[in-house]
């Protein structure tokens, strides 16, 4: 089953990804922030990431960058979640390694469309 | 497909709630000093509340919250200074968006003026500095080109940095998305192939050529790439249908002999299961969708874990006695006692556990004030500083919700009445800054709240003048200084020579003083003319279980609440004085205290209807001191209050009922109700002496 690390410090964000992608059949692990997320990936592999960037102890732009310091996390799928969508907020993404974006307000089908395009 | 998100909605709520606390809090610690991370949360705060706003489609949320955040991002960046109109514009916004947010949680719509000025001051502060760099949020979304519906063929040519599949992506998945939109045909390249020594196996060397029929437009095409867009060079181009290119074919098969190992056969498949699985999931979701609740608690994990620890203990006990019951001899009498006492241990902890539940820090309640003070301040023009103190005091969750309101009553007081205007108070020698202290602990079985200010004081005299005026008292009283300031809380007292929009129209303090009694707490005033004034609230722990004393009249258990009772005694006949008819008076050291009998007041029948050598259990409520005669003193208890009200109907003097060990049900008497009523006894029986032996005490 495909394996979904969702991070962020909004509960109910972070539910409603995780319950969208459980009802399209996904698994997915939650974490609470970046520092959170880092330990989580740490200790389990995962086929994507869909992490906020506005977190507290550790934004997405820089579990980003951790995660691709780590090996097996190399060609993993990173994406934020953000309500930014300008070419600047993209950019630094791009730069810490990120795969892509999603923008909020978030669509749970949207959603389902667009992960597709990086994870079986 | 779609999939049902409403029930998420109470956690948005809740959580948005949260938010906007946090930043109300954090807006009035913002100055210039203030380090990024204040402003960041801040900022973070107002962004989750859109992002989940624009999840659930309420949109005016959401425009309204882009703005604040758009702000808040100027200030973030150091684009825009942090001045204080600033900041007042952002807390009027905190309160908006608490309107919008509260009316979403009442389903009610939420139409409100100041919504609609403050969102156009924000506009209007948003333009002064006008490097706005993201403004074009939604519109680029909206400029889908429309007209193109008739199915073309596109030729695609993606020609990939090598570094791509290093970022996550993947072409194959990338196809995949395409041959969503139509019919794909798919022509690897591999001209750019290094030889097999200089090649990189992280790296990417093959490029693309698709071919894409389908109605789509090329924004749609486009879209699928948006992440890779910088990464990639991309060609497309609208061809005439039918003019497919058919040569040099090369099957994406080819690719497993190809050495990027990341890639892989199954290019194209149908995407249909996936989406049937969810519709089904679906429509399961859709029926078991439940109205948001009412409430709920935040409880800790370690409580939670207690109370399971202590339910396991419980069950290891009923087994326990289970099997002692089984075949039970009498030699077996000091196993079941000490499994009784056990389960007497158990169930007590158990109690306390869930009472702990129910137990918030004070803070909650606090929370509020300092955004209160800081209008009170500006709208005075006095300078006030507030210190909070005890905010982790615990106290139930019911007494908090109601303490609230009596508290903010105090402190507009503490501010409006008490501390004075600058000038006056270096007149007085004391720093021009006034001080509003909120403090809370625990005390015995209760709580303490106080609001303390270092202001003008009460000036004794004034009150004293202006309840003789209001014909509350004579001229000719002697009243204790404790006696003046309970005038305060007579209805339609007020002191204040002006009347403001804060405070001051003698409405409220009577008001606090009912509420914090119908709590079962009371209320104290300390004050020192010139230095300050200090308000005492204590309030009972928790509403639901109260110490109580039991009481026997005739065949009758009472309870008579512990935190009501002075003293208990037994009546000594020389110290009784009869006033007039039936009334009593008993002279409890320099007290004059009126004896009620409870089975007159309740017409029972008693063993002991003389007054001499009776059981007297005096208790005080509203400063006043009453003697309940009784029949005997039985034991003290905690008692589960059930609401007589809620089960049958109010009844004078009674407060609520609860029920015993042995099954029967025993009222809990109403201290303040009981004198009320026998007030009204007395003045049927012979008006004005016992209202005024009564009234003395007072």
């Amino acid at each position: 089953m495909t394996k979904v690390l969702v991070v962020d410090d909004s509960n109910s964000i972070r539910d409603m990804v995780s319950f969208t992608l459980k009802s399209a059949g996904y698994e997915t692990i939650e974490a609470k922030d970046g520092q959170d997320g880092l330990s989580k990936a740490q200790s389990d592999g995962f086929d994507l990431v869909i992490s906020d960037v506005n977190m507290p102890n550790m934004d997405g732009i820089t579990l980003c960058q951790e995660l691709r310091k780590l090996s097996s996390f190399k060609f993993t799928p990173i994406l934020m979640l953000t309500t930014e969508s300008s070419g600047d907020m993209k950019q630094r993404g791009k730069a810490a390694g990120a795969t892509g974006w999603l923008v909020k307000p978030f669509n749970p089908e949207k959603l389902l469309a667009t992960i597709k395009r990086v994870v079986r | 497909m779609s999939i049902d998100l409403s029930q998420f909605i109470p956690t948005f709520l809740e959580e948005s709630v949260e938010g906007l606390e946090l930043m109300e809090s954090s807006l009035l610690e913002l100055d210039q000093e203030s380090d990024s991370e204040t402003i960041n949360s801040i900022f973070r705060a107002a962004h989750s509340i859109k992002g989940g706003a624009g999840t659930f489609g309420f949109n005016d949320v959401t425009e309204f919250t882009h703005l604040v955040e758009t702000l808040l991002d100027e200030m973030r960046d150091g684009r825009r200074k942090i001045d204080q109109d600033d900041v007042e514009v952002l807390l009027d916004s905190v309160d908006c968006m608490r309107l919008m947010i509260e009316a979403i949680r009442d389903e009610v719509t939420c139409e409100d003026d100041k919504i609609a000025q403050t969102s156009i001051l924000l506009e209007k502060t948003l333009a002064i500095s006008s490097h706005d760099s993201n403004k074009s949020v939604a519109a680029d979304s909206d400029k889908i080109d429309e007209s193109a519906r008739t199915a073309l063929c596109w030729q695609i040519r993606f020609i990939p940095q090598h570094h791509l599949v290093q970022t996550g992506n993947d072409p194959l998945l990338l196809f995949n998305a395409l041959s969503d939109l139509g019919e794909l045909s798919v022509f690897a390249k591999t001209d750019d192939l290094p030889s097999l020594s200089d090649m990189d196996a992280e790296e990417l060397y093959l490029t693309w050529k698709l071919e894409l029929i389908s109605d789509c437009s090329e924004e749609d095409i486009k879209e699928v790439f948006e992440w890779v867009e910088d990464e990639c060079e991309l060609i497309i181009e609208q061809k005439p249908q039918g003019m497919v290119v058919n040569e040099n074919v090369v099957n994406v098969n080819e690719e497993e002999e190809l050495p990027s190992d990341k890639l892989s056969n199954e290019i194209i498949p149908s995407s249909g299961e996936k989406t049937l699985e969810t519709k089904t999931n679906d429509s399961e979701k859709v029926a078991t969708k439940a109205k948001p609740e009412v409430g709920s608690i935040r409880v800790g994990v370690d409580k939670v874990d207690g109370l399971i620890n202590l339910v396991g203990e419980l069950v290891i006990t009923q087994s326990m006695l289970s099997e002692l019951g089984n075949d039970f001899e009498m030699s077996k009498v000091e196993r079941l006692v000490s499994g009784l006492e056990q389960l007497l241990q158990n169930t007590k902890e158990l109690q306390e556990s869930v009472m702990r539940i129910r137990m918030l820090p004070i803070s909650f309640a606090f929370n509020r004030f300092p955004r209160l003070v800081h209008d009170l301040s500006k709208k005075t023009g006095k300078e006030i500083e507030l210190i909070i103190s005890g905010e982790q005091t615990e106290l139930d969750k019911t007494v908090m919700e109601q303490i609230g309101d009596p508290l903010v009553h105090l402190v507009r007081n503490a501010a409006d009445h008490g501390i004075e205007s600058a000038d006056i108070r270096i007149a007085a020698g004391k720093p021009a800054k006034g001080t509003i202290t909120l403090d809370a602990y625990h005390q015995g079985g209760n709580i303490v709240i106080e609001v303390c200010d270092d202001g003008a004081g009460i000036n004794r005299d004034v009150i004293f003048a202006k309840a003789v005026e209001k014909n509350l008292i004579d001229a000719k009283d002697v009243l204790s200084d404790s006696q003046v300031y309970d005038l305060l809380f007579e209805a339609g007292f007020s002191t204040a020579a002006e009347i403001t929009d804060i405070s001051g129209r003698g409405v409220g303090m009577d008001v606090v003083k009912r509420n914090i009694q119908s709590l079962g707490g009371r209320i104290q005033v300390e004050s020192v003319h010139g230095k300050g004034s200090t308000f005492k609230v204590h309030l009972p722990l928790t509403l639901a279980i109260l110490d109580g004393q039991l009481v026997k009249v005739g065949s009758e258990t009472y309870i008579i609440p512990l935190i009501a009772i002075v003293e208990s005694l037994q009546v000594e006949s020389d110290l009784i004085n009869r006033v007039s008819g039936d009334m009593v008076l008993y002279r409890l050291r320099e007290d004059n205290v009126p004896v009620l009998p409870i089975y007159q007041l309740f017409e029972l029948s008693a063993e002991c209807k003389e007054v001499d050598n009776a059981l007297l259990v005096v208790v005080e409520a509203d400063g006043q001191k009453v003697g309940l005669m009784v029949d005997d003193l039985l034991a003290q208890q905690q008692v589960v209050i059930k609401s007589l009200a809620d089960n049958y109907q109010q009844v004078d003097g009674i407060s609520g009922a609860t029920i015993l060990g042995d099954g029967s049900v025993a009222m809990i008497l109403d201290i303040p109700g009981m004198i009320a009523l026998a007030k009204k006894i007395g003045k049927e029986n012979s008006p004005s002496i016992i209202q005024d032996s009564i009234g003395e005490n007072a």
